[in-house]
Parts: C-alpha cells; structure tokens; sequence
C-alpha cells in the first residue's frame, strides 16, 4: 500500500540464545505460591481452607466477576495457607500456598469439554482460567465475547515476541504447532463472522515461520504476515497496524473495529485444554539474561518460586542483581527469589548487578531520538516537561492535550535517549497524576 | 536467600547511546574540516582553534563553578561550539594578532550569554557558534574580513561570494577544483568543500544528524540561486561551494536544541534557512547570509515544531506536541 510504513524501529537486540534448545521440564517442587490475581482484572475469590487436599488441575479459586478467572492448583498435595501476597504491580491479592506430594496425580474432574458452538467453546475457555499469555494476563474468555456480537472480521495471532531473550512462543510454535493448527481451526468452526486469521511474527524466527507456513498456511483465510524485527511489534495496537493496516481509534479497543489480538501461546493453550480438559496450571518461560550461564525454557507449575527455578537452571543467585517477569524492556521486577511464577510469566530476566547498574540522567539535548522512536507518534519529552508544570490544571491539560493516555509504555524513548532520562518513567507517573484527578472530578460530581 | 534485589521500574535495558559520545561524533566529524583549515590557512588557523576551544570549555567551567551548578564541560559540547567558532573565522599571519583575543571574546559570549545564561545544553534557543559568530561580525567587523589561503588566490582578501558581489569576472575566481580542496579565500574551515562533506556523512552514518536538513537547505539554496541567476549553473555552483553553506547545513542548521524534533519541522527548517540565505546573498547587502538565515529561522523552531508534530496513531485530532 502506498504510504504505508511498518511502526516500531527501535533496533533493540534480540537475544534470542535459546531458540534453537527445545524446553525442559522442571520436575514438581516441594512447594508452591499461587496468587489469585496481580494480572488485569479483579482477584479470584478462594475455595479451598488450609489443609484440604487438592489434585492437579483442581479449581481452588472462583472469577470474582466478569472480568475475573478461575485458578486452578498445579500440583497434587496439601494446602498449607491461605494468606495475603503483594503482587508486583502494587496490590495484595490472596495467595493460596500449597505443598506438594511430588505425586501430581490430576484431578478426577479433568475431562475435555463438549463444545457445540461459540457460546460453550467461551464457556470452557473461561472455565480453563487461560489468560492473555503475551503478559498483561486479561481472562482471554471475556476478551472472546466479542466474537458473540458478530462483528469480529479478523483474528490478530501475536507471535511477534519482540523483546529480547524470550523465545517462549517461539519454541511453542515449534513444539505445539499442532496445538496452533488446532487452534486456529477452533476459530474457524465456531467464530463464523471471523474471515482473516493473520499471524504477525517478526523475521528472526526462520524457523517457527517454516513451522507455520508448513502447518497452517494452506488453511484458507490464513495469513502470515513476517514483521520488520523492530521493537515493538508485539504492542496490540502495533500489530494490529502492522499486520491489517487498520488503526485502533484512541479510547477504543481492537474489538470496536472488528479485530481481536490473541497470543500464539494463548491460541495453544485453548486448543491443549479442548483436546486435555487440564486447565492453564503450568507454563513454559524463557530463563536467560546476564546471570544466566545455561540459558534454557524451561515448562514448570504455575506458583513455582523462582529460587527453585533459577536453582533448577544452575544459577548462581550470588550473581542475581536483578530477576524480571518477562523481558528487559516492559520486565516488572521482583521483590524477592520466594516470588511465584504466574500464569502469564513468559521470561524469567535474571540480570547481574553490574546489568543493572546505569549512570545519572542529564539534561535533555532535544536532540529528538525518543520522537523518532515512539510507536505512536508521541513526544515522550513533551510529557516530561509537562509533568514539571506548577498549575495541576494546566499540568493535567497538557498532559492530555500531548495523548499521554496512548503512551503504552514500550520503553523505546527511554531506551533510545542519550542523557538517560527516564521517559518513559516519567510518562507512567504522569498517567498516574492523570488517573487520579480525573477520578478526583467525577467525585466531585 | 535474603537477598537484596534491585526494583527499578522498565525498561531495564539501554541503547548506550550517550550525549558525550554524539559530541565526539560532532568533534570527530569536524576534524578533516580543521585540518583542511591549518594546512591551507597556515600556524594562526591553529592559534584560533587552540584559543576558541580553551576559552568555550573553560567559560563552562567558571560559569558551573560560579553558580554552583554540577560541571558540565564533561559532556563535550562546549568544545563542539569552541571549534565550530573558530572555523567560521578568517584569520592570518597579519591579523592573529588581533583576532585570537577577539575570538577568545566570541568564545566566551558563546558559551556564557547564549547557552549558559539559557540553562546551558538543551536550553538555549539559538546556536550558540553562529550567535558568536555573528556577535564578532558585528564588533569587530575588520579583522573578521575574510583572507586569503597560504597557497595564494586569484583573489586575495575576499571569499569568492564578496568577489561575486563587487562584481568580478569569472575568470578572477578560484576555479571549481580549488572551491572544492578548499583553495580560497574564507572563513578557515569553510573552504574545504570535501572534508565537510566527508564529517558530513560520517555524521549521517552514525545517525547523529538525519538528512533531511543538509539535503533540503543545500539543495534548495542551489535551486534558488539557479532560478535567480537565470539557470546559470557555473554561478549557482559558485553560490554552493563560495560561503560558509556546507558547514552549517551539516553542523550547524543541525544543531539539536535550536532546530525542530521531528523531521517535517526539520524539513520546512531547513527550507526556510535556504530562502533567508539566498534572499540576503542575492538582495542584502551582505555577500554571506546563512549565519543570519539560521539565527532567524533558530527564533522560528519552536512554532514550527508546533506546526509540524506529526498526528498520534489513532488520536482523534493532531496533538500539538511542541516543546514550549
């Protein structure tokens, strides 16, 4: 198309060292920590006391709402504790601890679903407890509901995986290709309104882009659109843009313009739990960054404590300055090695102290590589300037006035600026200011 | 495992990109230029460079220490704007003896007047060599008359734009060859035409500058002087290689602080500079315009900036995304 450009170019490094290396199942821990929530969307309610036994796959916690999921224990053994948990992201949650009997006898309820139609194919989707595995974790059975309105043309599989190190979807889509294939079936059969299936996937992956040309590129409506390998291709908005050329109006979601964005992994795991009936209770995630000597994906439970991970890998946590869920550009760091895997931990970044280290910010040169780098066409540095304004209602106008509310937090300003000044840091506490005024008018109201 | 570890919000990764490595870009890109500038204007070209850099880095230094501001000379940009001065100055064996404190003057305007004053890097509004430049034009308007190379030029003590302007004979200016080695009279280092060209694509290669600037002001100036001079290409090529245009359009029209963030800005920037050169090189009384053309167009960044911020992804209308 002409005048069409691919967004995203920050040539960030890939990194890809264990694309090559199938993934390694780490044997059962003796114990295990499941937070309820943490993700996008209200924390689940538990079912289960202290002491009760539970089973793999059993449901030991209830969706709090619509916007909630089902959590499922991920080991067979005894739950030691229900107690409060601080999630990442800033609140306590409840956590359920379990230990486990080393057994991992599955649960006698684990059957594959009966599905008939959209209607019970999203009713066993929600009753899987799969969430968005691309990270930001939304219960995929709420986004699916969509599809129920008919007005869904286009399904958007996200296998760009854009940053650095993590290759968790690249060694799904070569060791449950089949579960893609199926996948994609499933939404063909049932998602009658859907005519475009689109697979975004960034050039470095030669091999899962064979896999996938080999497996589901003669099925039609099937495409696969290689992507430049610029950070971030892997943003929704991005890759909507990128794969269909259709642009998500701001305020909207992907759904209001007939598209919906799906993680390959995501896609899998539907089909795994259509196929098993074993709800989402284990993932694969990459292990790799600076302090990291044998770099590897390995598949463990869901509630794994990343101690016993990095302990599993080899790692020398006397090295450990840093660990990420996920990779190193939108990475939420860990408190503590005693902090679980999630259900949406695609990458486990164990970076060295001497990574972690860099220098003092100096002053803005304007010198306009953030501009150039944004995705979304903002001026990071704008917005910093604007959050130093004295006046709150000045400061708040501008803010919004510059579209801080389409920032998606992708790090390419921050990673680009030459004075080390935190971009996109500033960026996330201005939405923050924003956030709360706005919530501070209509209390007002 | 009672370990301390570091919680640091995203991204967790640098590019390595540093303001002190761009400056040294700047420094390294203008080193043929400057040599160019020794060999052919001789020991006083040196002096001046010598003197004009001391005096930028060191005014810095004393301004930081005196307001107790963290030093700053570190970063290097002090001793872009002291070469850069320095090589938009004439300067010979009969006139160094003025000039060299003349430039020291220039250098510490420069420096304390046009950027310290401002709030130093990122915050002055025009460039601080060609602010400088100018301030010595106007002050001491003799010893910065332009002079001849070692090597002797068909015209002795004028560029060949002033030659052009007092109406001189084609066969009385240097001949394209010695335009291009930098053979003539003018400012020390804006005669070599091809040691600026080369700093200039070193600079683009290492994408310090895009080209959008350079391309849009040399070209469009060229296509103006042909338009006025009746599609006189051995006249308009005069125009291209005769002033100080090739090291501003790539050093200077590039400056980051004084010109607009995003590349349409960058584009009607540049024009704009093409437009005021030719307009005072073909109708003022100067025979050299593009210091003025990009001083004026440094007051105009801002709006045009403002003016050009290209529409968010998606945003319902275009943000005005200027940097006021």
């Amino acid at each position: 198309m002409l005048g069409f450009k691919f967004l995203g170019n920050t040539p960030v490094p890939h990194r890809k060292n264990t694309a090559a290396t199938p993934s390694v199942k780490m044997p059962s821990a003796a114990e295990v920590l499941i937070p309820l929530g943490g993700q996008l969307g209200a924390p689940s309610t538990p079912i289960v006391k202290a002491g009760e036994e539970v089973k793999v796959g059993q449901r030991i916690a209830e969706p709090s709402g619509y916007v909630s999921s089902a959590v499922h224990s991920s080991v067979s053994g005894k739950v030691l504790k229900v107690e409060p948990y601080l999630c990442p992201n800033g609140t306590t949650v409840q956590a359920i601890r379990i230990q486990s009997d080393g057994e991992m006898t599955p649960h006698e309820s684990i059957a594959p679903p009966e599905i008939t139609d959209l209607e019970s194919l999203i009713e066993a989707v929600r009753n899987s407890g799969i969430v968005g595995l691309g990270g930001a974790g939304f219960p995929t059975a709420v986004k699916l509901d969509a599809l129920k309105k008919g007005e869904i043309h286009t399904v958007v599989v996200n296998a760009a995986e854009c940053e650095p190190y993590i290759t968790a979807d690249t060694r799904t889509m070569l060791e449950r290709i089949d579960s893609v294939k199926e996948g994609v079936l499933l939404f063909k059969k049932y998602a009658g309104t859907v005519t475009r299936v689109v697979f975004g996937i960034e050039s470095n992956k030669k091999d899962a882009i064979e896999a996938l040309k080999a497996t589901v590129g003669d099925i039609e409506g099937v495409e696969i659109c290689v992507l430049p390998a610029k950070y971030p291709q892997g943003a929704e908005k991005i890759i909507i843009h990128n794969t269909t050329r259709i642009v998500v109006p701001e305020g909207k979601l992907p759904a209001d313009v007939g598209v919906i964005v799906i993680n390959v992994n995501t896609l899998a795991t539907i089909a795994d739990y259509v196929r098993t009936g074993m709800p989402l209770v284990e993932k694969t995630f990459t292990v790799d960054g600076g302090a990291i000597s044998a770099p590897m994906n390995v598949t463990a439970p869901v509630g794994t404590h990343i101690g016993d991970v990095l302990a599993f890998v080899g790692c020398d946590t006397e090295k450990v300055g840093k660990v990420l869920y996920g990779g190193p550009m939108m990475g939420v760091p860990v408190s503590s090695l005693d902090e679980p895997v999630m259900k949406t931990t695609n990458a486990l970044t164990v970076m060295t102290r001497e990574e972690s280290i860099k220098g003092d910010a100096t002053p803005c040169i304007h010198c306009g590589r953030c501009v150039a780098a944004c995705p979304m066409g903002l001026n990071p540095t704008a917005f910093s300037k604007a959050l130093e304004i004295e006046s709150k209602e000045d400061k708040i106008a501008r803010l919004e006035e510059y579209k801080i509310n389409l920032c998606m937090e992708c790090g390419c300003c921050s990673f680009v600026c030459p004075a080390l000044r935190p971009l996109v840091q500033n960026n996330r506490l201005a939405k923050g200011v924003v956030r709360e005024y706005r919530a501070h008018m209509k209390d007002m109201k | 495992m009672a370990q301390n570890l570091i919680v640091s919000t995203s991204p967790h990764l640098h590019s390595g990109a540093r303001t002190q490595r761009i400056m040294l870009d700047m420094l390294i890109a203008l080193t043929p230029a400057a040599i160019a500038a020794v060999v052919f204007f001789g020991w006083p070209a040196l002096v001046i460079i010598a003197v004009s850099v001391i005096s930028a880095v060191g005014s810095e230094f004393v301004f930081n220490l005196i307001v107790k501001k963290k030093q700053t000379i570190g970063d290097l940009s002090a001793a872009v704007t002291g070469l850069l001065l320095a090589l938009t100055l004439p300067v010979s064996k009969d006139t160094v003896g003025n000039v060299w404190w003349q430039t020291m003057l220039g250098a510490i305007f420069a420096i304390v007047v046009v950027k310290c004053l401002f709030g130093g890097i990122g915050c002055n509004f025009a460039n601080p060599a060609i602010t400088g430049r100018i301030f010595m034009l106007i002050c001491f308007s003799e010893t910065t008359t332009p002079v001849a190379t070692g090597f002797g030029t068909l015209v002795s003590g004028a560029t060949p734009l002033s030659a052009i302007k007092a109406g001189a004979a084609a066969e009385e200016l240097p001949s394209v060859l010695d335009m291009l080695i930098g053979n003539r009279g003018g400012a020390i280092g804006e005669t070599c035409a091809i040691a600026l060209v080369a700093g200039g694509i070193y600079l683009l290669c290492r994408r310090v500058i895009s080209w959008h600037t350079p391309t849009i002001f040399i070209g469009a100036t060229f296509l103006l002087s042909l338009a006025l001079t009746g599609f006189d290409l051995n006249a308009s090529v005069y125009q291209l290689l005769g002033g100080g245009l090739i090291l501003s359009a790539f050093f200077m029209a590039t400056d980051y602080a004084t010109t607009p963030l995003n590349k349409w800005g960058k584009a009607v920037f540049a024009l704009g500079c093409a437009l005021i050169t030719v307009v005072i090189r073909f109708f003022g009384n100067y025979p050299e315009g593009v210091s003025y053309a990009i001083l004026i167009m440094n007051i105009l960044a801002t709006p045009i900036e403002i003016l050009t911020s290209p529409k968010a992804l998606g945003s319902k209308k275009a943000k005005k995304g200027g940097n006021a």
